[in-house]
């Protein structure tokens, strides 16, 4: 047994021990989404039941939803369903609860990954000339920027650029996500008409990344920078552009970790930006389900955001192990 | 063996007499490193400010905070008698936002504080213990930690409904993953320093060494690693409010009142967006406050 492991490479066995990790994690956030239904006060069925059900009406409503049964006989076969693709109907629209969310986790990764194109770069160069100039006037110019990033409520900046934007200059528009995007369903397409609407939000999503990245990157390459083999490369005779080099390749797994993190948290953290722009993505999904009292919306939207993001997690540390070879030795 | 135990044991209480002068001194030489860092007081001093005009909001002469009036709605900032103008049912904006921190701090401070306790309890056990007592905790840890914090506050907040104390429980929920983290991993670096096992070796019990060896080393760098969370919850706890999930109307609350006055953007903008400009400046002295904290008490992250 042990021979055979010496020969396989460690990041075989690296990848295979993260799988193995995920797996109880993803049991355990599918038993909190199912659990959210039960922590909820009041019978999940009262918004589509009747006034005056009789007794024998409620009964066979909450068998028909399986609601009669233990707690952990409906665990699982909630949790057989969602493995097979099935995540219930919506109380509130009857429509299947995985179309539903799908559609809307489409939308909330368009604005993510355009938030995390507009936030990566900055917040990188940002960092990167920061910890570079470390304690000049570069520096704390962009250290208060990337704090003001990370202390501005998102929400309000979205408020405060649709004032800007859209009611004073007229210049892009305030809601949606385009033509035809009203029904959740969005009819993307990549252009003008389209695009425009996706300026705003995005913007607003990528300030607190563009904070945390540039905050991140200005630590590790002023580290870098006042290490002794820095110093080591330039005695060699290396010239600048070369040991920058060098500084970057350090950087660059603990940079490219952070990065992913904050585009799992884009995915997850948008609610609060779509509901301001009227996005028809997961987040408003989510607010509906929460007002309608929709509970199987809530946990299927619930559900499927959280396992995106433990994937996304997965996707930078094999990546990471990837790149950085001390990781697999651990 | 037992004449080793004797000096070990004699030290330790000797130990202790001997450090109770010296961690004074670290404190003090913590508060004039502190003091040096102007930004760091002057938010100090700005969010004092807030804290003791909500405390106080009743006895500073203000208008009535929950008395509209349907002729003086959404009025300009600088109008007769309303000084930062008034909202969408024509209440007074300086007492709306002055009463406003009362519950915004309260809800964005409180979970962070209920955490801490918490999670230094969870964490120091884990870190310390080891064992199935770490893999039980850590392991659940882990799980609440695959969801996006705003995702999990606001799925928490949907499922448990509208209302204050609801707010409270889902914030403090979310904050207790991440200092339990920080609690277990700074405990267990302690745990393995020489002198724990000398205390061990000279009998000591683990609650006694805890108490004496271990949280006095651990309890910096969580309230550090605390605070720094204090601007999140902030934001978090008036996104709940600002999405309906939090505060209940009629209440004055910063997140909110930003939500009700939405509609007033396109009629009076910079009303409109004043309660943003409350929460974004107690987050940013929040901020910079847990900033000179980590620089004052020589923590690195």
């Amino acid at each position: 047994m042990t021979t055979v492991e010496k020969t396989q490479s460690p990041m075989l066995i690296y990848l295979l021990r993260r799988l193995l990790y995920v797996v109880p994690v993803a049991i355990g956030v599918s038993i909190i989404c199912f659990l959210l239904v039960h922590i909820a006060p009041g019978d999940p069925l009262t918004s589509i039941m009747a006034v005056d059900a009789t007794q024998e009406e409620q009964a066979a409503m909450r068998a028909a939803y399986g609601l009669d049964k233990p707690l952990p006989v409906q665990y699982g076969i909630w949790i057989g369903k969602a493995a097979t693709g099935d995540l219930g109907q919506s109380i509130a629209t009857g429509r299947p609860v995985v179309g539903e969310v799908f559609n809307a986790v489409r939308n909330s990764l368009l604005l993510a990954v355009a938030a995390s194109l507009i936030a990566f770069p900055t917040g990188l160069f940002l960092g990167f000339v920061a910890g570079y100039f470390r304690d000049t006037v570069v520096d704390k110019a962009i250290t208060a920027v990337a704090i003001t990033g990370v202390s501005l409520p998102n929400y309000w900046l979205g408020i405060v650029l649709v004032i800007v934007f859209s009611v004073t200059l007229g210049w892009l528009p305030a809601m949606g996500a385009g033509p035809g995007s009203s029904g959740g369903s969005a009819d993307w397409a990549w252009n003008w008409a389209h695009i425009r609407h996706l300026v705003l939000p995005a913007v607003t999503l990528s300030v607190v990344p563009i904070g945390i990245v540039a905050r991140t990157v200005r630590a590790l390459v002023g580290d870098i920078f006042s290490m002794d083999f820095v110093q080591a490369l330039y005695a060699k005779g290396l010239n600048h552009g070369a040991v920058l080099r060098h500084v970057v390749r350090n950087a660059a797994p603990t940079a490219m970790s952070v990065m992913g993190i904050q585009l799992g948290y884009l995915l997850g953290g948008s609610i609060l930006i779509e509901t301001v722009f009227n996005w028809p993505g997961s987040g408003f999904l989510l607010s509906n389900a929460i007002f309608q009292r929709d509970l199987p919306l809530l946990q299927g939207t619930i559900l499927v955001l959280a396992l995106f993001f433990i994937f996304a997690n997965l996707v930078v540390d094999v990546a990471q192990a990837a790149i950085d070879p001390r990781i697999k030795r651990n | 063996m037992a004449s080793a135990i004797s000096p070990l044991a004699a030290s330790s209480p000797s130990g202790t007499t001997v450090t109770a002068p010296k961690t004074r001194s670290y404190w003090s030489n913590v508060l004039r490193r502190f003091l040096k860092d102007r930004i760091a007081v002057a938010c100090a001093v700005i969010l004092l400010l807030l804290i003791l005009a909500a405390i106080f909001a009743p006895w500073l002469d203000l208008a009535d905070p929950y008395r509209g009036s349907m002729i003086k709605r959404l009025r300009p900032i600088g109008t007769e008698g309303l000084p930062l103008g008034s909202d969408e049912q024509g209440r007074d904006m300086l007492a709306r936002l002055i009463y406003g921190g009362r519950l915004t701090l309260l809800i964005g401070l409180l979970p962070v504080v209920f955490a801490f306790f918490i999670a230094t309890v969870l964490g120091v056990a884990a870190g310390y213990a080891g064992g199935w007592v770490n893999t039980v905790i850590m392991r659940t840890v882990d799980v609440f930690f695959a969801f996006p914090s705003v995702l999990l506050a606001i799925a928490i907040s949907g499922a448990l409904g509208a209302g204050i104390v609801n707010s409270l429980v889902s914030l403090t929920i979310v904050f207790i993953p991440p200092i339990t983290r920080v609690a277990e991993s700074v405990t267990s670096s302690v745990r393995s320093l020489d002198y724990i096992d000398a205390a061990r070796a000279s009998g000591g019990n683990a609650l006694t060494i805890v108490r004496v060896h271990v949280l006095g080393n651990v309890l910096g760098p969580i309230f550090v690693y605390a605070t720094s969370l204090t601007s999140v919850c902030m934001i978090l706890a008036a996104g709940l409010s600002f999405l309906g999930i939090g505060v209940k109307p009629p209440e004055p609350e910063w997140g909110l009142m930003l939500n009700t006055l939405r509609t007033a953007i396109y009629v009076n903008p910079i009303v409109a967006a004043l309660p943003g400009v409350m929460i974004f400046i107690t987050s940013l002295c929040l901020n910079l406050l847990s900033d000179g904290l980590r620089s004052a008490m020589n923590v690195k992250d």
